[in-house]
């Protein structure tokens, strides 16, 4: 079960929900399983966030693919950098 | 992580590509020519807002000489689409409209049209005879002024993104974020003290001494061959392909030696316009901007307002912050906001925190990364109120830091639990250092700061492949800032067991290498290192398999050791050794050339914290601050060349000296920058510095072969801090604005009278 | 209307067509293809463009291409003496005095120029002197080491 913490920006879409546990092989798949629980959190969540996974802070598109661990905890990020 | 004995990786061997440097004969951005080569030229817009209403090139076309002008109209639309590089992610939309202008100019100096011709003299003149006709605004020149009911919007079909409350309508807000944990009220009422601070600091530039410039030539296929000074020759590939609406493998990009990037030059400005024009005009097109165009027309970094605000308990233990950064975006959305929201407060534990993090448009150039981007400037803020709270509390600065520090396990402000880092390290070897101890004269004053950079991975490709006299070469394509090179050849030669200057490394071109992400992220000896430690292992194998082939025995039986396969494990002593040389000799006869590769997307990029020292001396007739003492701790994880570790350490230090006394864009009231060159925007010079001390701390990297940690970024951001305090304790006034410059210190120091 | 203009560069008799407003510095690099010289900002602020001319240090995008007629021009591509290098040279590259190298030939004939006017600058003259060269890698340490090292190696001594 992966773990997903959310920031306080996003606890308004997660019904205040400050974490949650999911049941997902990749990141694509825990994001589909999120989307549908939350739908509201896709649009958000694809205006420039970054995702750490285990403390390793990835951009978004580059994750997708990304296996997860029994006990691996995701945070969603801002987009680091930004500057082009 | 066992304690390895490395044999090169460590020691400070002459880089490979030194030997050209010290005589002019290596080659950078502007050095190149073709034969039939026109110059191009770049008409640049005269107004910081205006929309352009017409463009008439008939009387520029019919100058003698011209083979080529294009505007807007030559570049196909392109989509919003975010293409993620380097550290961040960018708008392909935003960039192309950045590259040039379409409907409307939103800086002073945006791209409004360019000319190829036979010499520069006449590109110069007919883009001086190219009739544009404007609706000028009103521009946008400050955060406040932005963000303002009245305020004049930039992008009219832009709408803000992010956490709400968001405005509703247009508006020069482009994106707003929140994060944090815990409670913060609750954390402040625990509080013995609270201070809370604001700051603003300037639009700064990285300063490069060498200003962008391409060649350009495009055969009659229509494939494009680009030679540019870039820190990722796969980025000037596909941005360009994306501007101009071409296939990815319509163009070759050459990376040339690059004369300072900073951040700077990842992205393009020239390259499309470069290939554009030399697909019309059907001959070689070289640009090279003068300094006047790099400031201008370039991307620095944002000018920002920073609102810290930090509590703490008697004994010293914070209890909780909150920062509120705002931060210029430049003409269109994208400033380095998110990551200043994420190293704000990196280096301290604390359970209750709220940072929140604001984007806005203005009418100046775009800002780029520059090293470690948003970070110095959250730095600032969060180190001088530190400083504050110490002092209030009778608490030595490091010790306050000390109590407060991260370590492994901690739970970041950004979110997740660190894994092993050295901030412990560097604040404890900060204290020790004779320097903290030294006496102090009148006016003079010492500041303590810390920082934090993240790193990246991201992807990179080498290969390792041996020569038949048992030399290697080692390729990769990313390139070459700060003396990754040699770093690489190290790492080769570390693996393969042979002397580092039986290594060749060369930094190829996009069509000789697997894809590489940008230099930058201070990513590539990490990174690129994994790849080329990969690939050497990878060649190791292939040597230790046609030992085995050659003795006769199973490939287990064979042992790499100190540069030669010897056979071990029931074959001990049973065949001499044979060395790489006597493999590579052999190769085409016991199966054919040994080539390793390595692609991989790297993980684990290990965080750098740094803590600095800085001694100042304030005169208080003129208001200059001389800095007397500097010293530099930071941990690298695993330092593979020291000289470049310190290089980074001292460079980037240096920056950080400049960005705190004296650099910053000026602008008048119509948004044109009044000091753009380097008489008026004054970076260090030697006689401004003394020497800067340095302390590498080693706390490994448990994510990297060797240990190694990103070094680059860190250490621009403890010095805007440490330089601020150390002048407020010099002279007793209280830093919230930059640059600390002679005129705005003297003003501080009449108005404490 | 070209002028012709014939000069001796690096000890080497040279001759060239340049505009009557072209720099120097554009000459030397685009006449005679010795791009070791660079332009760092044209207005003289940089010392990216240093040569030395008549002896005397100078920032070529100052000069004027016509000026060099019947002058003498040292540039970084004359430093070594054949196939062997200026002591300057050395040091830069054991000190590690140089990250991206864009301003290296600049800080290495400005240097030159030092050490033949005064053998053993002290740390401040040193840094004075070539306060009108800009490095924006190196923080400028390892370059001052450098050229302090040459000096005393000039001088005979050993460290």
């Amino acid at each position: 079960m992966a773990r997903v913490v959310f920031a306080a920006g996003l606890r308004r879409f997660t019904g205040g929900a400050e974490s949650v546990e999911i049941d997902a092989g990749d990141v694509r798949e825990l994001l589909r399983v999120l989307y549908q629980r939350w739908p509201a959190l896709e649009k958000r969540l694809s205006e420039g966030t970054a995702i750490a996974i285990d403390g390793e802070v990835i951009p978004h598109g580059e994750a997708l693919h990304e296996p997860l661990r029994p006990e691996t905890e995701i945070h969603f990020l801002p987009q680091i950098g930004g500057g082009s | 992580m066992s304690e390895r004995k490395f044999r090169q990786v460590g020691t400070r061997p002459i880089r490979h590509d030194g030997l050209d440097k010290v005589t002019g004969r290596a080659q950078f951005g502007a050095d190149f020519s073709a034969p039939g080569m026109l110059w191009g030229k770049v008409l640049r817009s005269p107004h910081a807002h205006a929309r352009i209403r017409s463009i008439d090139v008939s009387a520029a076309i019919a100058l003698d000489g011209v083979k080529a002008v294009i505007t807007g109209r030559d570049f196909p639309d392109v989509a919003s689409e975010s293409q993620v590089g380097g550290e961040g992610a960018t708008d392909m939309r935003d960039l192309a409209l950045n590259v040039m202008a379409r409907d409307k100019a939103l800086y002073h100096g945006h791209p409004i049209a360019a000319v190829a011709a036979t010499s520069s003299r006449i590109a110069e003149e007919a883009c001086a005879k190219i009739a544009v006709t404007w609706d000028v605004l009103e521009p946008v020149l400050s955060l406040d002024q932005a963000l303002a009911a009245d305020a004049p919007i930039l992008h009219q079909n832009a709408r803000a993104t992010g956490d709400e409350p968001l405005p509703k309508g247009p508006s020069n807000l482009a994106s707003r974020r929140e994060m944090g944990r815990g409670d913060v009220a609750k954390g402040f009422a625990e509080a013995d003290v609270v201070v809370e601070r604001e700051f603003t600091t300037p639009m700064v530039h990285q300063g490069y001494i060498e200003p962008h410039a391409v060649l350009a030539r495009t055969g009659e296929d229509g494939r494009s061959v680009v030679w540019c000074c870039t820190q990722g020759p796969f980025m000037v590939r596909a941005y360009s392909a994306k501007v101009l609406g071409l296939a990815t493998d319509m163009i070759k990009v050459v990376p040339t030696e690059i004369g300072g990037g900073f951040g700077g030059k990842t992205t393009v400005y020239l390259e499309p316009l470069a290939i554009l024009l030399s697909r019309k005009s059907g001959r070689p097109v070289k640009m090279v901007m003068t300094r006047e165009e790099v400031f201008r027309a370039t991307g620095p970094t944002s000018g920002t307002h920073v609102r810290v605000k930090m509590g703490a308990k008697r004994d010293g233990t914070l209890t909780a912050a909150e920062a509120v950064l705002v931060y210029e975006a430049g003409a269109f959305k994208g400033s380095p906001v998110g990551a200043g929201m994420m190293t704000v407060f990196a280096p301290y534990k604390l359970a209750n925190v709220r940072i929140e993090g604001w984007d806005v448009v203005v009418n100046k150039p775009k800002v780029a990364a520059y090293r470690a981007p948003g970070a110095p400037m959250a730095a600032l803020a969060t180190e001088t109120v530190m400083e504050e709270l110490a002092a209030k509390l009778g608490l030595d600065p490091i010790d306050f830091r000390l109590t407060n520090a991260v370590h492994e396990g901690v739970q970041a402000t950004y979110g997740p639990k660190y894994r092993a880092i050295g901030l412990i390290e560097t604040l404890k070897a900060a204290k020790s250092h004779a320097h903290y101890r030294a006496p102090l004269g009148p006016n003079q004053g010492r500041g303590v700061a810390c920082g934090f950079w993240f790193n990246a991975g991201l992807s990179s490709s080498a290969n390792v492949s041996i020569n038949e006299d048992g030399s290697a070469v080692v390729m990769s394509g990313c390139p070459d800032i700060g003396g990754s090179r040699v770093s690489l050849a190290l790492m080769a030669a570390e693996e393969l067991g042979i002397p580092v200057e039986h290594v060749r490394p060369v930094v190829v071109d996009t069509e000789s290498i697997g894809y590489n992400d940008l230099t930058g992220g201070s990513r590539v000896t990490f990174a690129t290192g994994m790849a080329v430690i990969e690939a050497a292992r990878d060649v190791v194998k292939q040597l230790c398999a046609r030992a085995a082939q050659t003795w006769g025995v199973e490939l287990d039986s064979v042992r790499w050791e100190d540069g030669q396969a010897v056979a071990s494990n029931g074959a001990e002593g049973k065949h001499e050794p044979l060395s790489l040389r006597k493999l590579a000799a052999r190769a085409s006869a016991t199966g054919g050339p040994i080539t390793g590769r390595a692609s991989l997307t790297a993980r684990g990029a290990g965080p750098g914290f740094a803590t600095h020292i800085c001694d100042v001396e304030v005169d208080r007739e003129t208001g200059a601050v001389k800095v007397l003492r500097y010293t530099a701790v930071q941990d690298a994880g695993k330092a593979v060349h020291p000289s470049y570790v310190e290089g980074q350490m001292q460079g980037g230090a240096v920056q950080g000296i400049g960005w705190a006394l004296n650099e910053e864009y000026v602008f008048d009231a119509k948004g044109v920058m009044q000091n753009a060159g380097f008489l008026d925007y004054r970076i260090p010079v030697a006689s401004d510095l003394p020497m800067i001390d340095t302390v590498i701390v080693e706390v490994p990297n448990p994510m990297h072969p060797y240990g190694v940690r990103g070094v680059g970024e860190t250490p621009i951001v403890p010095p805007l801090a440490a330089v601020a305090n150390a002048v407020q304790r010099a002279c007793g006034v209280e830093i919230r604005e930059l640059p600390i410059s002679p005129p705005k210190l003297l003003e501080l120091l009449e108005n404490a009278r | 209307m070209k002028l012709h203009v014939v000069t001796t560069v690096n000890g080497e008799a040279k001759e060239f067509l340049c505009a009557p407003e072209q720099n120097l510095l554009d000459a030397l690099r685009d006449e005679l293809n010795l791009t070791g010289t660079k332009e760092g900002c044209a207005t003289g602020d940089c010392g990216a463009c240093s040569v030395i001319f008549d002896g005397r240090l100078v920032c070529s995008c100052l000069v004027l291409a016509a000026e060099a007629s019947g002058r003498r021009i040292e540039t970084i591509e004359g430093v070594a003496h054949g196939a062997e290098l200026h002591v300057l040279q050395k040091k830069f590259l054991e000190h590690a005095a140089l990250q991206c190298g864009i301003c290296t030939p600049g800080f290495i004939v400005a240097a030159k120029a030092l050490l033949e006017r005064n053998p053993d600058p002290s740390e401040e003259e040193t840094r004075y002197w070539l306060a009108g060269n800009l490095c924006r890698c190196t923080g400028y340490d390892k370059i001052i080491r450098a050229v302090l090292d040459t000096a005393a190696e000039l001088r005979g001594e050993t460290r």
